[in-house]
């Protein structure tokens, strides 16, 4: 298969970027994106010209490291990750054109890769989950309903990619804050921390710049782990909790006049 | 809760809410207009009255009134001011030269600033018309509302600008019900789906009743006022020329 690729080439987080017109021939309908990308990248080797930088580790869809907007779609138009979209979805001869996310939470290091330590940084501010250390706890000390560890778990197959962020017309990472929340909160282990983790996430999420939510609904959408929408709703619900725990927890001493 | 965005954003739903319950007792009221001229006192005219002696003599004349007023007033200035911060906010997330393909975002959703902007020039054109009694390119006198109405919904124009501000208020609606209850989470995947319905339906009935009066105003189906409040307003229009 041939394509006519226009790529989205920046030197450095503070240089001007343009795109550039390159031509790849003979693709195997099978190949990834990425091989895809990575044949560009041997002959652009051979004809000793910089290669096109791209972030990628797994390969197998679940490490989230591939982030390519690929035809104004984060991750490429099959709702699955970059590595894991393959050329054979694509029409023979096609132009398409290849971007980094565009955020200004998540800015450009260098071609198509991103910094997405903002990303980190929201989960670091969750903090960690208490656990006690010793011998191993009995598997059965700790029960919980299938219906929440289905939730839990459906949140937690986020894989921290940020085409939430990328998709969202507001540059908005709740469908993100909100899968953490949700897989902690959820399970036991999360619950000392529950109301500080929602709180001090969100506040560093909005201390990152990160817009706010607009229930457009486009992460979702856009997610290759397919992430509901009511993650959101309940880092809302959490938030608030989380913030109105804030207040002093010790009721305040009443002295006589 | 000011300073977070889930925060303000909560504060958009709770007074988006307010303004929703307003609009609904707005509605119910303005359907009094449906009772027709009621051979001398319309129904309206008595409800309008009815709403202004409220509660005395514990209350004031005029009292809840102006209470509403004060509320509905607190509510849409916050309403805005936290919406325009927001907005402010998303739009410095984003660089705003290289706008990703949008997928399925809903029409009513992307509209949200050009309804709301419209609704607010509405409602201060509809306030200037028909509380203060400004705008009268037809006739108007304090307190003959049946009369003022009918007049007014005489003219194509006035009922297309309402029937237009309708539509605004219904697509504004159409995206806020939903919303506001997935930003106050409410919302999951087991209710999602009567939420909608229940927004759309929300929806369609607002927009349905507000549009009742001036449509049955213009069609004819709601007659000529009692003639003491014709005369008044004639003599009115006369007096004023």
């Amino acid at each position: 298969m041939n394509f006519k690729l226009v790529i989205w080439r920046q030197h450095g987080p503070d240089e001007e970027g343009s795109f550039e017109t390159h031509e790849v021939a003979g693709i195997d309908p099978d190949a990834s994106f990425l091989e895809m990308l990575d044949q560009l990248n041997a002959r652009l080797g051979r004809e000793k010209r910089p290669s096109i930088a791209f972030d990628s580790d797994c390969r197998e869809g679940i490490c989230g490291a591939c982030s390519l907007v690929i035809d104004g779609t984060p991750h490429g138009p099959q709702q699955v990750t970059s590595c894991q979209t393959y050329m054979r979805d694509f029409v023979d001869g096609a132009t398409i054109k290849v971007e980094p996310y565009r955020s200004n939470v998540l800015p450009v290091i260098r071609d198509l890769v991103v910094d997405r330590s903002a990303l980190d940084r929201v989960i670091e501010a969750g903090g960690f989950i208490s656990t006690t250390t010793g011998p191993q706890p009995n598997p059965n000390a700790m029960p919980i309903a299938p219906k929440v560890q289905e939730q839990a778990m459906d949140a937690a197959v986020c894989i921290g990619c940020g085409a939430c962020v990328a998709a969202c017309p507001n540059g908005s990472a709740v469908l993100f804050t909100g899968a953490k929340v949700t897989h902690l909160n959820l399970l036991p282990q999360g619950q000392p921390e529950r109301e500080d983790r929602a709180f001090n996430m969100v506040n560093q999420m909005d201390e990152e710049g990160f817009g706010g939510c607009t229930n457009f609904g486009e992460c979702s959408r856009a997610c290759p782990q397919e992430i509901s929408l009511d993650v959101i709703g309940m880092l809302n619900r959490e938030y608030r909790k989380g913030a109105a725990a804030q207040r002093p927890k010790h009721r305040s001493e009443m002295i006589a006049q | 809760m000011w300073r977070s965005t889930i925060g303000k954003k909560t504060i958009v739903a709770v007074t988006g809410t307010i303004l929703i319950a307003y609009l609904v007792l707005h509605m119910v009221g303005n359907l009094n207009s449906l009772f027709g001229p009621g051979g001398g006192e319309p129904r309206i005219d008595w409800y309008a009255e009815w709403l202004r002696t409220f509660g005395e003599p514990l209350i004031p004349y005029a009292g809840v009134v102006w209470a509403v007023r004060a509320i509905l007033l607190g509510a849409i200035v916050v309403h805005i001011v936290a919406v325009v911060q927001l907005r402010t906010r998303n739009r410095a997330a984003r660089p705003a030269e290289f706008p990703a393909r949008r997928i399925g975002r809903s029409w009513e959703a992307r509209l949200m600033m050009v309804s709301g902007v419209l609704l607010v020039a509405f409602i201060v054109f509809h306030l200037l018309q028909f509380t203060t009694l400004t705008i009268d390119v037809t006739p108007l006198e304090a307190g003959a509302l049946y009369a003022n109405l009918y007049n007014a919904f005489q003219e194509w124009y006035l009922v297309a600008i309402y029937l237009a501000a309708l539509v605004f208020l219904g697509s504004h609606l159409r995206h806020a019900v939903w919303s506001l209850c997935q930003t106050l989470g409410l919302d999951s995947p087991e209710r999602n789906a009567g939420i909608r319905m229940g927004a759309n339906v929300l929806t369609l009935v607002i927009v349905l009743g507000f549009a009742l009066v001036p449509i049955l105003f213009f069609t004819g189906a709601l007659g000529e006022p009692p003639a003491d409040e014709l005369s008044a307003s004639l003599t009115t229009l006369g007096g004023g020329s």
